[in-house]
């Protein structure tokens, strides 16, 4: 028997391990070999699919039938029902709520119509432990061709023309900053994958690494050929064990077969990438407190310019791009800019990965075109708000972000439609909220979190999101009078104007936005707000909003 | 070992694509022809597993990578098993009865790559699938 006739492809990303996908495999494993039937069907670990809410997934091929929330005693029939007798198991189909109706097969369930799969593309596919698998779906041949028939100035106008902006958050053009940095005169740069994935509630980089680390690898090559690097370091908090634990398993796969290392396919370009863990400190995420730490140093920003691109690691020119954003640069490679280009809307091009989470049905990881809008995502890829409750708000952009509210949700998702309502793409975190959500509360414990995570080295945010927090916890105990939400938005802008990073400049972006779309609610908390005293006379008596 | 130029690199690609090409990439979705094997306890027990693996195997030998052979349940008709139906797209359905092993050549080389029914094989009860 040359080939396996089935594949049991079984989810080991951190989601579905946590559900005991580990024990499914090795039972699945079992009780194949006790039927005999080992050599006729494959168990394959995946990385995610994505719809953690229904983990652990199990696909099997090539029947395509998809399974969900199965658990360790589960095996048992999928082998005796499905393996041998060629039966659905139907009580572990995924049931659509809406319809009520079972559904075999990935491609139908409203959670995957509507995604459109590129820097995941792997994810779910392959083994991530297993370059075989990359290469067998034409992994490495971006990197090959780059080398072999790309010049520098072909690769850096590819990413240009493929208008791919960076997927951390900030949007900056990604073939720009190749070009700046390939431009610096100097023996040495760095290319830096930014793994310090912080957000609460936020997990795309840590799937991308986690199902498909070989595609990172690859593209940062691509990234350190176009820019003139020969080290790459991959900066990763130490909290992605299982991520880290893929990518040392990939680095030495790929080193040995030489796709890292000297002469990379026989050419004279020679590239090595090295693994630095981060120690958890959101800041870390921001770039150039990412090199100091890299550096050894405290993980506190400096001020800017010099750009890293300029002076970074070690004071050499440096590039530092985000996990998804490399995700994207080997199907720009092989598929072409124009392909990737007439994907999104104008000025975002592409597809982005958000981190669907809070009151949701489908709590997971989805993969949408730039463009869609929130009700999309919300409703037929989200499935809705849990328990048939009345949508809130939606927040985007973590702690640095805002909230979204019922008026914006036709909004088409991309960078500058984001900022103009008062939000941020972030790097993809999506909290779903609803009417059972106070939005003061929500503010606070965001700000908690900045206010935990503030590294001390300015004052505006040190001192100031503390100031923050206490005012808000004063506001939330009921004892906060008007001239408290006045000396709240005055401090909010304060905090924002004096900061030296984003992180602090950021910051107060939740208690902005929410005093601005739910005034009202802060108003429920105050004592005096029918009989003001002081400033906060004039806020009450107009019952408006942020006057900036 | 290690991969010196591209060619290498696509001449292991080659050797691995066997490995993965069970599963579904992307978009190839639809346009694949599928081979249904009736794999109940009648048609288990008249060797429908071997024939199963003998199709998987022709296949394989064969080179075909738009085919898929699935197993699936009894569809009823128990006197001729093992039993096969050829879910070609956009035509209907044909249905094969008492394939043993040793016939599933004959399917592969005439139907699969010929696109001829193998008449003397075909049972003779028409039906709709919903």
């Amino acid at each position: 028997m040359s080939e396996a006739r089935s594949n049991i492809l079984v989810c080991t990303g951190t989601g579905c391990l946590a559900n005991d996908s580990e024990k499914v495999i090795k039972n699945l494993k079992l009780i194949l070999k006790a039927r005999g039937y080992e050599n006729e069907v494959n168990v394959i670990n995946t990385g995610c699919f994505g719809f953690c809410e229904q983990g652990t997934i199990v696909k099997i091929e090539p029947d395509n039938i998809f399974y969900v929330r199965v658990g360790p005693k589960d095996a048992k029939d999928i082998v005796d029902e499905h393996i041998v007798k060629g039966r659905r198991v139907e009580r572990l189909l995924y049931r659509d709520p809406n319809q009520n109706e079972t559904v075999e097969k990935q491609e139908n369930m409203p959670f995957y119509k509507k995604q459109l799969r590129i820097a995941l593309r792997n994810c779910g596919l392959i083994n991530p432990e297993d370059i075989y698998e990359y290469i067998a779906f034409g992994g490495y041949e971006a990197l090959g061709k780059v080398l072999t028939a790309m010049t520098r100035d072909q690769v850096i106008e590819e990413v240009k023309k493929s208008g791919l902006r960076g997927r951390g958050g900030g949007g900056f053009p990604t073939g720009l900053k190749w070009e700046i940095t390939k431009r610096q005169e100097s023996e040495v740069k760095f290319i830096i994958c930014n793994a310090d994935e912080g957000d609460p509630g936020a997990f795309m980089d840590r799937s991308i690494l986690e199902g498909d680390p070989h595609c990172v690898l690859e593209a940062m090559a691509i990234g350190g050929y176009a820019i003139g690097a020969d080290k790459g370091i991959i900066y990763i908090r130490a909290e992605y064990p299982q991520a880290i634990s893929r990518l040392n398993t990939a680095l030495k796969q790929a080193r040995e077969l030489g796709l890292l290392g000297k002469n990379i396919f026989g050419t004279d370009f020679s590239f090595d990438i090295n693994i630095k863990y981060g120690a958890g400190a959101f800041v870390c995420g921001e770039e150039t407190a990412l090199i100091n730490s890299c550096e050894g140093k405290r993980g506190e920003p400096n001020y800017k310019p010099p750009y890293p691109a300029e002076e970074g690691y070690w004071g050499h020119p440096t590039c530092v791009n985000n996990v998804e954003t490399f995700a994207n640069i080997t199907q720009i490679i092989m598929r072409g800019a124009e392909w990737f280009s007439s994907i999104g809307t104008e000025k975002s091009k592409g597809t982005k990965v958000f981190a669907l989470a809070g009151k949701i049905n489908n709590v997971g990881l989805v993969e949408v075109p730039m463009g869609v809008t929130f009700r999309e995502i919300i409703y037929d890829i989200g499935g809705g708000i849990q328990g048939g409750r009345k949508f809130k708000a939606v927040q985007t952009g973590g702690p640095s972000g805002g909230v979204i509210t019922e008026k914006d949700l036709d909004t088409p998702i991309d960078y500058d439609n984001l900022l103009s309502i008062g939000s941020m793409m972030g790097s993809g975190g999506m909290i779903v909220m609803d009417e059972t959500n106070n939005m003061v509360k929500i503010a606070k414990f965001y700000l908690e979190f900045s206010m935990d995570e503030s590294c001390g080295r300015c004052t505006p945010c040190r001192i100031g999101t503390k100031r923050l927090y206490e005012t808000l916890n004063k506001i939330t105990s009921g004892k906060g009078t008007m001239a408290d939400l006045d000396a709240l938005k005055q401090l909010a802008y304060m905090i924002k104007d004096g900061s030296l990073c984003g992180l602090g400049q950021t910051a107060p972006n939740p208690v902005i936005s929410t005093m601005k779309h739910f005034w009202n609610e802060y108003l429920a908390f105050i004592k005096d707000v029918d009989n003001p005293r002081g400033e906060g006379k004039y806020m009450a008596k107009n019952k408006i909003g942020i006057k900036s | 070992m290690s991969i010196k130029s591209l060619d290498e690199l696509k001449k292991i690609r080659e050797e691995y694509k066997s490995k993965v090409s069970l599963r579904q990439a992307g978009e190839d979705t639809a346009d694949k022809i599928e081979i249904l094997i009736g794999m109940a306890t009648c048609g288990i027990s008249s060797g429908a597993r071997e024939t199963l693996n003998a199709f998987v195997e022709e296949i394989d030998k064969q080179g075909l990578n738009n085919v898929k052979v699935i197993p699936v349940g009894c569809i009823g008709y128990c006197h001729s098993e093992p039993t096969v139906q050829v879910y070609t797209p956009g035509q209907k359905p044909v249905l094969y009865g008492n394939v043993v092993k040793s016939k599933v050549p004959e399917i592969v080389e005439k139907h699969l790559k010929g696109g001829t029914v193998v008449g003397n094989l075909v049972l003779a009860i028409d039906y709709e699938r919903a």
